[in-house]
Order: C-alpha cells, then structure tokens, then sequence
C-alpha cells in the first residue's frame, strides 16, 4: 500500500476514534450543565444525584476524547505536509484559535470542576461546567469551520504557490460550515439523550432508583426527540448544499449514474458500480430527489457518468453510509418520540419491551455518527479540498511505508486497549447506578 | 506595518508558547517520572497524581497551542518540522496518550495489578516526553538534514530516529530530563505535606548537583555543536538571557537549601523559561536550521503566513492569551492548598 492509503487509513481510524467520544462529551456537558443548574435553583437532591452520575460517565469519556485530539491536531503536519503547506495560511489560523479560544477554558474549568465540589461556593461551581461546556460547543463550531473549508473552500487566493487567506470572514460565515455545525451538535445531543434514556432503561428493567431514572429518561427523551428533529432537518440543508457543490458527491450519495431532470427517489436501490447502473430500482417517489436537491420538481441531478472515473468517489460505501444514517434517524425520532409519550405514563416502568428496545437502541447513534463522517469525507474523494488540492497531492514526501505501517499498527493497538477499558469503565460505571449517599458534596463551603 | 513586523512577533510568540509549556507541563511530567521514586504507598501516589490532577491538562493544551500556532504563523516549518520528526512524535504523541488516560484510569477500579501497572505507564509515559522533547530540540538547535528548495516546491529529508539520538541530541534530553525532575521534586515539595514534601525536598536538592554539570556540559557543548552562540557574540547584550538562566539555576539551590521551596520552585519556573528563551534567541531568524545548507534553513521569512493571517492572529493572541493567564491564576489560587493524605481518602471525587 501507498503512503497515500495508510496515511488516509491512519487519519480514518484515529479520527473515527476521536468521533466515538466527542459526541457524547458535546452532549452530556451540556445535560449535566442542565442538571446542576436544577439542583442549584431549586435545590432538590435528585438533581445533584443525576448531576453526579451522569457527570461520571461524562468524565470517564472526556478522558479519552482529550487525549486521542492531540493525535489530530499533529496529524496534519506528519502525514499530510503537502497539504499542511499548501493551505496552512488558512487553515492553521482556526486551529490555532480552536485551541487558545476553547480547549483551554474547557481544560481549565473541567478541572476545577472536578476538584472544586468542596472549594468553591455552589454558584461558582455551576459557572465552570457551563464555561466548560460552552467552550466545549465552540470548540466543536471552530473544528467544524475548518473542515467545511476543506468541503467548500472560501475566501482565498492561490498565490505563492499556495492558497492564501484574503477573506476572513468568508472563512467564518462559511454557511456549509455552519449547518455542519448544527448538524452535528444536534447528533451529539441526540447521542448523549440516547444513551442516558438506555442506561436508564437499563436500570428501570430491574427496577431499580425508579424516581431517578424515569425522570432521567422524561428529561432525555424530550432532548433526543427535539435534537434527532434538528439533525434531519439540518441534513436535508446539508444535502442541497452538497447537490449545488459537490455534484460527484450528491450523485454518489444517491447512486444517480445518469444526468435527469425530475428525478424520483427509490426506496430500494442497489447500485452496480461496474456497470454503472442501478441493478434493483424500486418503490419510486415520482420527482422526490429534485425536490429534496433543489426544492424544484423538475430540478437536474447531474449523474456520476457526467465526471471522469478518477474523479468520482467511492460510490458504494457513499450510497450504502448515507441511506444508513438517514435510516438510522428516522428510527431515532420514532423511539424518541415513543419515548416521550410512554415515559409521561404511570405504568411506564412495566413496558418491558420497550425499555429493552431502548437498552438495545443505545448503539444506533453512535453507528450513524460515524457513518456520517464517512458520507461527508469519503465522499469528498479524491479531493482533500473540494475541487482545490487532490489527497494524492496532499501527503507528506518525506514520510516511508514503514514509518505509517508502524504507526498504524501502533495506534490499532494502543487505541485497542484504552477503548476496550474505557467503555469497560463506562458500562462499569453505568451499571453500578448513581450513589446514594451525596452529604459528602453538599457541604459547599458558602463563599460567593 | 511591515510584514517581518509580524513575523518577528510570532517568532517572540513562539519561543514564548513553547516555554511557557515546558514550565507548566515540565513539573507534571516531572512528578509523574519521579513518582515510583518519591511515593511510598497507595496514598501517597494518589496524593501525587491529585497534586496535578486540577491542572495537567490546561498545561498541555500549551502544547496544542504552540502546535497550533506553528501551523498557523509558519505552516511550512510545522509542515516540515512534523513530518520530518515523524517517528519521534508518534512516539511521543502515544505517550502522551496514555499519561492522560493513566490519570483517569488509575483510581476506577480497586485491586493491586491494575494499580501497579498504571504505576507503570505513569512512570514511562512522563519520562518519554521529557527525553524526547530534549532530543528533539537538540536536533532543532543543532540542525536536522533536510534540503528544501522554496522556489521550486521542493523539500526532501534525510534523517531518521536513530540520527537523533546524536551525543548532542542526547545531552539536551538529559538536561530537559533533569530540569523536569528538579522542577516536579520542587513542585510536590510544596503541593504536600509531611514526609511525602520532606522526602520531595531532600530529592530537589539531590538532583540539581547532576542538573548543573549537564547544563554547564550544554552551554559548553553547544559551541562547536551549533550556530547558537552567533546571535550572542554579534549582540552581546542579549547574553543577559542565558545570564538569567544561570542564576536562577543558582538561586534555586540557594533557596531548596534554605527550605524557602516556594522560591526555590519559582526559580525553577525562571530557570526553564530562559533556557528556552536561550537557544531561540540564538536560532533567530531561524526556526529550523538545515544541517547540510544554510540555504535550505527554514526561517520566518521564509516560512511564514501571509501578512493577513498573521493579523488576524495576532489579534486573537493579544486577547486571548492574557485572558488565558488571568482565569489560570484564578485557577491555581483555587487550589493552592497542598493536597493532604485525608483530602483524597475523604474526597470521593479524588483520581
Ligand atoms: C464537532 C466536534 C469536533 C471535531 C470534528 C473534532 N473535535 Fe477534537 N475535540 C472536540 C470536538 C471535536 C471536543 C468535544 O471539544 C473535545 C473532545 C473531548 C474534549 O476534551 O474536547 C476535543 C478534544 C480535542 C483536543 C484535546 C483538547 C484538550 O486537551 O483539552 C484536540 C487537540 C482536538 N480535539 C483537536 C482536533 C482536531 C485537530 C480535529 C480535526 C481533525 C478534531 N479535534 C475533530
Ligand atoms: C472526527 C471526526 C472525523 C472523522 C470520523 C473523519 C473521517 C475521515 C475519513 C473516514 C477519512 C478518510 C477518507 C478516505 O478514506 O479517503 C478522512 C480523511 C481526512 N479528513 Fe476527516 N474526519 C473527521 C474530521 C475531520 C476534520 C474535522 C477535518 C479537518 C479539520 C478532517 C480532515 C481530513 C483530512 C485532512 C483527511 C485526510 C485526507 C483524506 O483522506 O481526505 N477530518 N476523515
Ligand atoms: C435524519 C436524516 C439525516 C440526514 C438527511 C442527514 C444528512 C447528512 C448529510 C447530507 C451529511 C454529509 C455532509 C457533508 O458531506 O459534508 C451528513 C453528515 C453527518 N451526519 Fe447526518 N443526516 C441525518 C441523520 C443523522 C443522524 C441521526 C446522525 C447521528 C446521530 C448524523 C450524524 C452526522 C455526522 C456526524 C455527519 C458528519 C459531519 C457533517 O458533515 O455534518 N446524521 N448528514
């Protein structure tokens, strides 16, 4: 394999991992924010207690979200110099503000928030997981800004051999970046809502604090019905916003060969890439796509035949991610709202079926996370800025096989062992359910 | 203003980001190699591993910083710089990895082997980095063998990781080795209380006899070595820099004699901002000289943002990074107490 493929694999496992993390941790701090201010006003115990052990976890997994970013932010510079080089003058800058903007309010008051229970007064204690999660949001708009650039660049120059920044604010209101943003903060608050109504499931299954967990899942279900909304209505702007930018991308995503005016949607499709064609074609919604692609009936969706092989993504993977994730979502916003309206019950606790269902449905966000990521970089290929530098072109030069063999080898491994134990811990953890007795942290010493 | 204006600054920035990191991370690090020494039993580690729990991770988003600034300011350096010291950073980076995690972990679960080996990653992942960030910076200030051709797009490397581990690459990985280890002693002499500080102390004091005959070997060594003496013969003004550095060295043994650890520990900080501040002032212009051809030195002329971006950053580092400073004063204040044996036996939320 090329140094080009393995460095292309390494970036996609280390970021993927980075992914199984970030989501729940964008999430829960915002969840657990919103617990402590509960106790904080209206000072019931429960609250602390949810504060407390859904903080928990929260922790157990920030941990690894921390460590496995660094590996991104150094990545760039290992295994992708060219590209490094080529657009850093742009770039660079939002990383660099991602950094003393964000990570360090959120490390800070984590912190502080961590150690702080019996040092500083309850207000003061509340502010630090709201900094921390609020820097933690930015951090994720300010990542996200960057990588849109690399989907729709703005607001530069080439010059100099290489592309030179001469709109900033271009970068900023960069509006693919901004629905990216949206999109995924909503699926990290979906996630989180997720996992907090199956864990609770979980526990109301074996009945278990009931008090506790059915207003924990009360609480949860709402935000994961609210959120999975947002991310589906964010995601159809998301794909208009492809079908105007990144044709070859849209084509791939739908599995369109041919360029049509007023182009249906087929429920079933299965696309045969060696002959450029659709093999099954079923269950048709007449002009449905051009409706979605450019809110216009007869809209023209340009076909993959229309671009030259090489520069046409994988289309499988696309096809099959995408019609995934969207699946998967609908899914969420059917148990979500099933969750709402069944949670509100007196008998709630013995629908058994149903709390299994949700114990069971906990993997479906994080499974449509990832296969959003694939859909949005995979489908990219073979561009590493759309339309702008090639990912063959990006690689570093000075790097060998083996150096990027070793590596990755080192990372599968490494990155093994810590997710095994991490989610080990966090089940762990789950399970063992919120601690009874929280006298030990109410007496928060009254300074202002 | 002039674009070189700003490239000076950023260079200024640079050298700065990377000192403030090491005086933050150094004593972490420092305490986290020194540990299998310094604590006794369970409690005692514990009680080291809380002394930094508040604040580790806010001094490594230094390093995310410095990294980050490099790509922003100088994205050809952080091009080259990354790629070329490839294998050295994916060393470093795994260790840094499992120094983060062991914190977290270490204290989650109950039982004696599950202890005992994160003893272990704590231990071997703090001393890494300090070595390697040694080496690393040796081989900056010495020179890495790369050839780049700027007009032509054109950048090609011939070192490897053994050809780091050059004498001179290795004596700098000492002294970082050193610096920490002085640095982290001093730091648990005044972050705990009874034996666990006595014992810290009595180590700090130990060390710096071997700190200094390795940093008097550097600034010997330094001379045939590297092109770092140049800018201080020609301006011999900015020889007050490393004279800092010397007598900070000094005062900090003068101090941990006497028992006055907080100056002692102050002085450290002092000791390792201005040896930082030493070799950049003596790369300057540079960042990365080239080893085989003065040429192919990657400077901040030559390697630097457009004039806009460097704007831009500028502006945000002058807001930002007092900012910064102000809430981690605020922060450290917070937690200036030292941590005792019962705070983490009675604290249930204690790594
Ligand atoms: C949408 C959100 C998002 C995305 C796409 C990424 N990250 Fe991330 N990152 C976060 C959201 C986030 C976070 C939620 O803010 C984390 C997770 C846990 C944490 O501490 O912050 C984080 C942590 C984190 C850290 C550690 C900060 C610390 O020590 O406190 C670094 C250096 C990075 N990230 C860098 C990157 C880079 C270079 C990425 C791109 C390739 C990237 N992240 C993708
Ligand atoms: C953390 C979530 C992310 C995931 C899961 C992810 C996923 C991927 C995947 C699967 C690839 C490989 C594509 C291929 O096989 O060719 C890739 C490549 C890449 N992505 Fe992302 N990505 C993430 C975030 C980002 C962000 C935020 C950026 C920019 C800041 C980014 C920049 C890149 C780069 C530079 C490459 C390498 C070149 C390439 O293969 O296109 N990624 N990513
Ligand atoms: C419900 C219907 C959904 C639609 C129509 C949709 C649409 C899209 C589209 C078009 C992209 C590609 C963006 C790009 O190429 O840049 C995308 C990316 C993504 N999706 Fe979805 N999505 C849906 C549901 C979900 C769900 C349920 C989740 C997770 C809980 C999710 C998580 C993501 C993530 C993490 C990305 C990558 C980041 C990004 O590019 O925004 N999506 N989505």
């Amino acid at each position: 394999m090329s140094v080009v493929t393995l460095s292309q694999l390494q970036f996609a496992a280390t970021g993927m991992f980075h992914w199984i993390f970030v989501p729940l941790t964008l999430g829960l701090s915002i969840m657990t924010a919103w617990m402590e201010t509960k106790y904080v006003t209206t000072g019931d115990e429960t609250w602390l207690r949810m504060t407390k052990f859904w903080g928990k976890l929260f922790l157990i997994n920030f941990a690894l979200g921390v460590v496995t970013g660094i590996t991104m932010e150094f990545q760039f510079g290992m295994n992708w110099s060219e590209y490094s080089r080529y657009v850093g003058d742009i770039f660079g800058a939002p990383l660099a503000i991602e950094a003393t903007l964000a990570f360090f309010l959120e490390s800070v008051f984590i912190g502080v928030w961590i150690f702080g229970w019996n040092k500083i007064s309850k207000k003061a204690h509340l502010v630090t997981i709201w900094l921390a999660s609020v820097a933690t949001n930015v951090s994720a708009l300010i990542i996200l800004l960057a990588n849109a650039w690399m989907q729709k660049p703005v607001g530069y120059v080439i010059r100099n051999n290489r592309a030179e920044m001469n709109d900033f604010l271009a970068v900023l209101t960069n509006d693919y970046g901004w629905i990216k943003f949206i999109h995924t903060l909503l699926s990290g608050y979906a996630l989180a809502a997720f996992v907090i109504m199956g864990v609770s499931a979980w526990h109301l299954l074996r009945k278990n604090e009931n008090d506790f967990f059915v207003r924990s899942f009360r609480m949860a279900a709402v935000w994961a019905f609210v959120a999975t909304l947002g991310v589906a209505v964010t995601g159809d702007m998301h794909a208009v916003e492809i079908a105007e930018h990144q044709p070859t991308k849209f084509a791939a995503m739908e599995s369109q060969w041919e360029t049509r005016r007023g182009v249906g949607m087929s429920l079933l499709l299965i696309p045969d890439v060696a002959r450029e064609c659709n093999n099954v074609d079923m269950f048709c919604i007449p002009n449905m796509l051009s409706i979605l692609a450019f809110h216009d009936a007869t809209g023209e969706i340009k076909g993959l035949k229309e671009f030259p092989k090489e520069l046409r993504p994988p289309v499988l993977p696309t096809f099959l991610s995408f019609r995934a994730m969207t699946g998967l979502g609908m899914f969420m916003l059917l148990t979500s709202l099933a969750g709402i309206v069944l949670s509100r019950r007196q008998k709630f606790v013995e629908y058994r079926a149903f709390l299994t269902l949700m114990v069971c449905a906990i993997p479906a966000p994080y499974l449509a996370e990832q296969l959003g990521w694939v859909v949005a970089e995979l489908g990219r290929q073979p561009w590493i800025v759309y339309g702008v530098l090639k990912t063959a072109d990006a690689v570093s030069k000075s790097i060998t096989t083996t150096q990027v063999i070793l590596s990755l080898i080192g990372f599968t491994v490494l990155y093994g062992m810590l997710g095994a134990i991490d989610i080990f811990l966090l089940v762990k953890y789950a399970k063992k359910g919120p601690d009874k007795d929280v006298s030990s942290i109410i007496n928060v010493q009254g300074r202002a | 203003m002039d674009i070189s204006v700003f490239q000076i600054i950023w260079f200024v920035l640079w050298g700065v980001l990377w000192a403030v990191y090491f005086m933050l991370d150094g004593f972490v690090l420092g305490t986290g190699f020194l540990a299998g020494i310094l604590a006794k039993n369970d409690t005692e580690k514990r009680v080291l591993i809380n002394s930094v729990g508040p604040v580790w991770d806010g001094n490594e988003v230094w390093l995310i910083t410095a990294g980050g600034a490099t790509f922003a300011a100088f994205p050809t350096t952080y091009a080259l710089m990354f790629s070329n010291l490839y294998s050295a950073l994916i060393l470093l980076l795994f260790a840094l990895i499992v120094r983060g995690v062991s914190f977290e972990f270490r204290g989650k679960l109950e039982g004696s082997t599950w202890k005992k080996s994160w003893d272990v990653a704590i231990i071997i992942s703090s001393f890494l980095p300090a070595l390697l960030f040694g080496v690393a910076f040796g081989n900056i200030f010495k020179g890495i063998p790369m050839k780049n051709d700027f007009a032509a797009v054109n950048f090609s490397y011939d070192g490897t990781l053994i050809g780091l581990l050059n004498p001179y690459g290795l004596v700098t990985g000492i002294l970082f080795v050193l610096l920490f280890a002085v640095h982290g002693a001093l730091y648990v002499a005044i972050k705990t209380s009874d034996e666990l500080s006595q014992r810290a102390g009595v180590l700090a004091n130990k060390l710096w006899f071997p700190l200094l005959v390795v940093a008097v070997a550097f600034l010997g060594y330094s001379y045939p070595a590297t092109k770092l003496y140049a800018n201080f013969l020609n301006a011999p003004i900015l020889v007050i820099i490393p004279l800092i550095a010397v007598a900070s060295l000094l005062l900090v043994k003068l101090f941990a004699l006497k028992g006055a650890m907080h100056k002692a520990f102050l002085f450290s900080c002092l000791t390792i901002v201005f040896v930082v501040f030493t070799g950049v002032t003596g790369l300057f212009p540079n960042l990365i000289p080239s080893s085989l051809d003065p040429a192919s030195n990657l400077t901040i002329f030559n390697s630097s943002s457009s004039l806009l971006t460097l704007q831009i950053m500028t502006v945000v580092a002058l807001i930002m990074v007092p900012t910064v400073i102000c809430y981690k004063i605020w922060v450290y204040r917070i937690f200036r107490a030292p941590v005792r044996a019962e705070d983490v036996l009675t604290d249930p939320h204690a790594y």
